[in-house]
């Protein structure tokens, strides 16, 4: 078995008496995409902070590459390739469409400190920003301002952002969340091309696209994974079932 | 040509046009007053960098003018005593160049601003806002407390400062000298706007989160234009005294502070011009209405609420219309 892009081992967290990672073990290997499931609450958007370096686990490890990261700031993940999309999008709603682009290109080229350049003429920025942005669909709207996107075009524009940093792994927090059946499948045939380029950790509450897209599927319940498995065992699951599925599967 | 390039042009013309005017149909006084509006322009386009692009509300920023005025007034103040500044080792002499005297004022309110901002970039928000206040106060008593530099009463300098080839005591070619200082701040601060490092900047403003996670340092670029902005406005700190030819601890006022911010917001935050707009309105103002009315404040403050309530792109935005994305 190849060695793991993305590994988390026995990662805890509690907030007081609230415990929302629980010993959970994970990993992510190339070419696939990991889907991580479970019930509002469970802790998911939590073990993604934990993962990319927001908050600091109690307990546990993350590995990037087989690096342990666990003390590293985000920045440093992010460097290391490591590219996370929002559960609500984060994006400089002011700037063009173009501009949030030009922004995760940026930080992968690392060059900042250009004071006086016009980064809009810098080609080889462009280059990077326009080809996420065409990967995603929205080449037609990057002279756009962001506060002017649909909801949407800022998932996709959440990704493209991701794009443009030619990730080892992404880290997605429901990236379909409030796409309707059109837009959804639209960002599901896109994922399913993109985890050839990198594999994907995948938080998400539409289960049509968590069983046409995922190798495995994880379940996260109270902070505990409480299954993992290829989808068909997780279908299967009586445990899943009674903790998230119910009758949707 | 956009709307709002239009008003900037309107303005850089009408800065260019009334000083002239004055100058030829021999109004001194006039000249004078367009000088401090360009000073206070340059001062607010200074903070304007902080607060407008870098999204840093700064109530310290008199911090720097008055350190870029002490800057003027101590080394005026040696040379126009023959009292060496210092005299060990090495002498120091004090100097009457404005050359020299603007380079100090830069590099000290540079480096107050870099220590300023490594402290109080650990906060935000109204926290941020009261740590520069505090520093602000806390510059302030240390001038009025130190007295071989006048304490309480300040310093007056006898003769304004020279400039290689031209004679500052004319009150149009010291104008001219500001002015030029403006445009280059003016140019300066569009060119970071558009550049790389006001990218980060811009969005370190909006959503910080994100900054990081693309691998940059938002709060680092938030420092390095925090000292831009200090070093700017302490240049302006060192021409205002200039042309008070005086200079004294209510430079490092909080109210000094106030007005500062006051201008960005009467002209437009996050507008290139909105500094300029509003503190050339701010001293239109205060000459007109603090004629006819002592408490000409009181229409002051009923101005910003009326556009903070209705008008939150302040002058420019009212003629310019929405703010259009530098591109
Ligand atoms: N900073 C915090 N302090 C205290 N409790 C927190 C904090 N952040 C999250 N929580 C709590 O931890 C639990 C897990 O939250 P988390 O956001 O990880 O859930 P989630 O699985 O992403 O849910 P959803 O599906 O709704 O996005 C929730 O009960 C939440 O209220
Ligand atoms: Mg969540």
């Amino acid at each position: 078995m190849t060695k793991p892009v993305l590994e988390v081992r026995g990662l805890s967290k509690r907030f007081g008496a609230l415990v929302v990672s629980d010993g959970i073990d994970l990993s992510l290997r190339a070419g696939e995409i990991h889907a991580v499931i479970g019930p509002n609450g469970a802790g998911k958007t939590t073990l993604i902070a934990e993962i990319c370096g927001g908050l600091a686990p109690d307990a546990g490890s993350v590995h990037l590459n087989g690096r342990d990261v666990t003390g590293l700031p985000i920045r440093a993940r992010a460097k290391m390739g490591l590219a996370r999309t929002f559960q609500i999008s984060a994006l400089a709603m002011e700037d063009t469409v173009l501009q949030n682009a030009l922004l995760g290109a940026l930080g992968a080229a690392g060059r900042p400190w250009r004071f006086f350049r016009p980064v809009l003429s810098d080609r080889s920025l462009r280059v990077v920003a326009e080809a996420a942005l065409d990967r995603v669909g929205l080449s037609h709207k990057a002279a756009a301002r962001t506060a002017e996107l649909s909801h949407g075009e800022r998932r996709q524009l959440e990704v493209a952002v991701a794009l443009t940093l030619t990730p080892t792994a992404f880290v997605m927090d429901e990236p379909m969340a409030g796409l309707g059946t059109e837009g959804g499948a639209r960002m599901t045939a896109l994922l399913g091309t993109l985890k050839h380029e990198a594999p994907i950790l995948l938080v998400e509450h539409d289960m049509d696209a968590v069983f046409a897209l995922a190798d495995r599927i994880s379940v996260l319940a109270g902070g505990r994974v409480i299954a993992s498995g290829p989808p068909d065992a997780i279908r299967a699951d009586a445990a899943v079932r009674e903790a998230y599925l119910g009758d949707e599967a | 040509m956009t709307r709002e390039s239009f008003v900037n042009l309107a303005l850089l013309t009408a800065l260019v046009a009334v000083p002239l005017w004055a100058w030829v149909a021999g109004e001194p006084f006039t000249i004078t007053l367009a000088t401090r509006a360009v000073i206070f322009a340059l001062a607010a386009v200074g903070l304007n960098l902080a607060l407008g692009l870098g999204g840093m509300v700064s109530f310290g920023h008199a911090v720097f003018f008055g350190l870029g005025g002490y800057s003027m007034g101590i080394l005026a103040h040696h040379a126009q005593n023959f009292l060496p500044l210092y005299d060990g080792l090495i002498v120091i002499e004090g100097t009457k160049s404005m050359p020299v005297i603007w380079l100090v004022a830069i590099v000290v309110s540079a480096l107050a601003a870099l220590l300023i901002g490594l402290l109080s970039l650990r906060t935000s928000g109204v926290y941020f806002i009261m740590i520069t206040l505090a520093f602000g106060q806390m510059f302030y008593y240390f001038a009025i407390s130190w007295r071989a530099y006048g304490g309480e009463d300040g310093l007056s300098i006898w003769v304004r400062n020279d400039f290689p080839g031209l004679n500052t005591l004319a009150p149009i070619q010291f104008y001219g000298l500001c002015f030029a200082l403006l445009l280059a701040a003016l140019w300066l601060s569009a060119r970071i706007a558009r550049s790389s490092f006001g990218l980060v900047l811009n969005a370190a403003r909006q959503v910080p989160g994100r900054v990081e996670t693309v691998g940059l340092d938002g709060q680092r670029a938030k420092l390095v234009a925090f000292v831009i902005s200090g070093a700017i406005t302490g240049l302006a700190g060192a021409l205002f005294a200039d042309l008070n030819r005086f200079v004294s601890p209510t430079m490092f006022s909080w109210h000094m502070s106030g007005e500062l911010i006051v201008f960005i917001i009467l002209g437009g935050a996050a507008r290139l011009f909105g500094p300029v707009a509003g503190a050339v309105l701010f001293v239109a103002m205060e000459h007109v209405l603090g004629d006819l009315w002592d408490h000409w404040h009181i229409l002051l403050g009923a101005l910003l609420l009326v556009i903070v309530l209705f008008a939150r792109g302040g002058l420019i935005g009212l003629l310019a219309g929405k703010a259009r994305n530098h591109d």
